[in-house]
């Protein structure tokens, strides 16, 4: 694969992890397009400019590490992986369907490339952590990035972990919350409300950074501004839209958890041309 | 192993005091053995590993379901991570973590949990785990281990360390009586047969055994020759030794320091109807939780004493075939 720092070729990226991403889950009849939608930029960007990876070598162990605690969104990460060579781009339509590598939720016993399984909320923080530690121990540069939902957050084990991470200057981990207001009961305002988010990372002793979550120099700035942060981890507030890049799947709850029908397929693909 | 002679049971060190000794040799050895703990570690002994390698203990503070998933991620990037609390709670408020952040990704994550069963005495049921066998052995890809005395937990927690998956070790707060002799090998998933025995078998894990023991000598004196046989690895059963303990005595006994519908004589009991089976009797932890009181106070209470197990012993035997 290629890397590259130009935002419009990584917003082509994007384009096409997009179509996949609708494909994908109006293939398999389910799944949650409107949370992988929201999370292109941020996993884009990751994988194709940020993170040291290389996908002919996916046990390297020197690799940037990438988490998917909002299991969910795993068409997102198939879409990009697949794209980087991971895996094959041809199956990414088997989505859910028995014998699939793409399972249901990041399943690392049929995609050993994947850092962790993912799917209970709340642990990819925690996980993550551990890997960093590890880093730590055997002087390794490596870094580690999860990515959180914002309804994730409202998961117990999330506040202890932040706390873990910032009593013990765990700097080599970034989280990132990818802050579409929504989750699969509504908006996260009437489920659970998260605001003063950033009071609230902030009160835990983290390094916080907001960004639009879509604007990909905004992205890349936040990545470089985390790397320099020392003694403290980093969370990036990715402030996004649910459903991004298709008008009638954007801010709408419905599309957390159920896929675009065929018409709704092909009406989102023209949109993403 | 053993000819069959009167045992003389010498108190020794609990299983949680050998864990803590053990953890800091294989510590020695490897330099990829980590520790966690979450406020407990002058309870669990692994404050003894702390203090001999403190960059490689890291204290998670009273956050039990963070330490577990921060096990996995250490063991995701090549490290050997014991993490250890009270059985009660690293399961009980665990299980989705040990599940998803250690049994389902196949991380290498030790966890040991001291504490277990009633005999903790005074904390009273909130401190205790009678359950934690059933849960651990609900984790597909765990190893489950339960050791009798202090030479056991020495050499499954080495045995721990070297195997590559996750496994939970049980170990117990009060000292225990030695009933091997230093040396002693163990394997993980074969059992040991501690006492020769043609009438009954009586099986048993952790400090059960002695008790075993104990019952065993009872019914030697009214002329009933008892094996005596420690599973003290609960899961991957060793489903050799229960065959063949069925078929040639008839008769078995399980005895636990757990609940007795959930744990080792349940699955004992599966291998038993699966391969030869005869007349079975189960102590343990009746469907309830225990009190407060002296370790020694709730064992009679609770009906886990040696005298119990003869008792059952004499039961199977009237209805063995």
């Amino acid at each position: 694969m290629k890397q590259t720092k130009n935002p419009s070729e990584l917003q082509e990226i994007c384009k096409r992890v997009r179509r996949h991403v609708i494909e994908m889950t109006g293939a398999a009849k389910s799944g949650h397009p409107g949370g992988s939608l929201s999370a292109a930029e941020i996993v884009v960007t990751l994988f194709y400019d940020v993170m040291k990876h290389d996908p002919a070598r996916p046990q390297w162990e020197d690799r940037d590490r990438f988490i998917l605690s909002k299991g969910h969104a795993c068409p997102v990460l198939y879409s990009v992986m697949a794209e980087c060579g991971y895996t094959p781009l041809d199956q990414l339509n088997t989505l859910r369907k028995l014998g699939s590598i793409y399972q249901g939720h990041p399943d690392r016993r049929f995609i050993p490339a994947l850092e962790s399984s993912t799917g209970s909320l709340g642990q990819g923080l925690s996980i993550g952590l551990g890997m960093g530690l590890a880093a730590k121990l055997d002087g390794k540069d490596f870094r580690t990035y999860v990515l959180l939902g914002d309804g994730e957050i409202q998961e117990g084990q999330i506040w202890e972990a932040a706390m873990f991470a910032s009593f013990h200057e765990v700097d080599n981990v970034v989280a990132i919350v990818d802050y579409n207001r929504i989750q699969l009961d509504g908006f996260v305002k009437d489920i659970m409300e998260l605001e003063p988010l950033a009071d609230k990372w902030r009160a835990f002793g983290w390094h916080v950074i907001e960004a639009n979550g879509h604007d990909i120099p905004a992205l890349q700035a936040a990545f470089a501004e985390a790397s320099t942060v020392k003694g403290k981890p980093t969370v990036i507030i990715a402030h996004t839209i649910k459903g991004k890049g298709v008008s009638f799947m954007e801010n709408n709850p419905k599309y957390h958890g159920v896929a675009p029908s065929a018409e709704e397929v092909a009406a989102a693909l023209k949109e993403l041309q | 192993m053993a000819a069959k002679t009167k045992f003389e049971l010498k108190m020794g060190m609990s299983t949680r005091e050998a864990f803590g000794k053990t953890l800091v040799e294989v510590g020695k050895k490897n330099p990829n053995v980590v520790a966690l703990d979450a406020d407990l570690s002058k309870s669990t002994m692994t404050h003894w590993f702390a203090k001999e390698f403190p960059d490689r203990f890291f204290e998670c503070g009273i956050a039990e379901a963070n330490m577990v998933s921060i096990a996995g991620g250490l063991a995701a990037a090549g490290k050997i991570p014991f993490a250890a609390s009270f059985s009660c709670f690293l399961l009980n408020k665990t299980f989705e973590q040990l599940r998803v952040s250690a049994a389902y990704p196949g991380f290498n994550v030790k966890v040991v949990g001291t504490h277990s069963g009633i005999s903790i005495g005074e904390d009273g049921p909130s401190q205790m785990s009678v359950e934690e066998i059933s849960l651990a052995c609900s984790l597909p890809g765990f190893v489950v281990l339960a050791p009798a005395d202090e030479v056991a937990t020495a050499a499954l927690v080495e045995a721990a360390a070297e195997h590559v998956g996750p496994v939970f070790l049980r170990a117990g707060r009060p000292k225990v009586p030695v009933v091997y002799t230093p040396g002693q090998k163990f394997e993980i998933g074969k059992a040991v047969e501690l006492i020769e025995g043609g009438d009954v078998t009586l099986i048993a894990n952790g400090m059960m055994v002695a008790e075993a023991i104990r019952a065993a000598d009872l019914l030697d004196a009214e002329g009933v020759s008892a094996r005596v046989i420690d599973i003290h690895t609960v899961k991957p059963l060793d489903r050799e030794a229960i065959a063949k303990a069925a078929s040639e005595t008839g008769a078995i006994v399980v005895a636990e320091e757990h609940l007795a519908d959930a744990g080792l004589g349940v699955r004992v009991a599966q291998v038993v109807t699966e391969t030869a089976p005869c007349a079975m009797e189960f102590v343990g932890v009746r469907d309830t939780y225990a009190e407060s009181g002296s370790t020694d106070g709730l064992l009679d209470k609770y009906g886990l004493r040696g005298g119990d197990i003869a008792a059952a012993a004499r039961r199977a035997l009237a209805r063995k075939r």
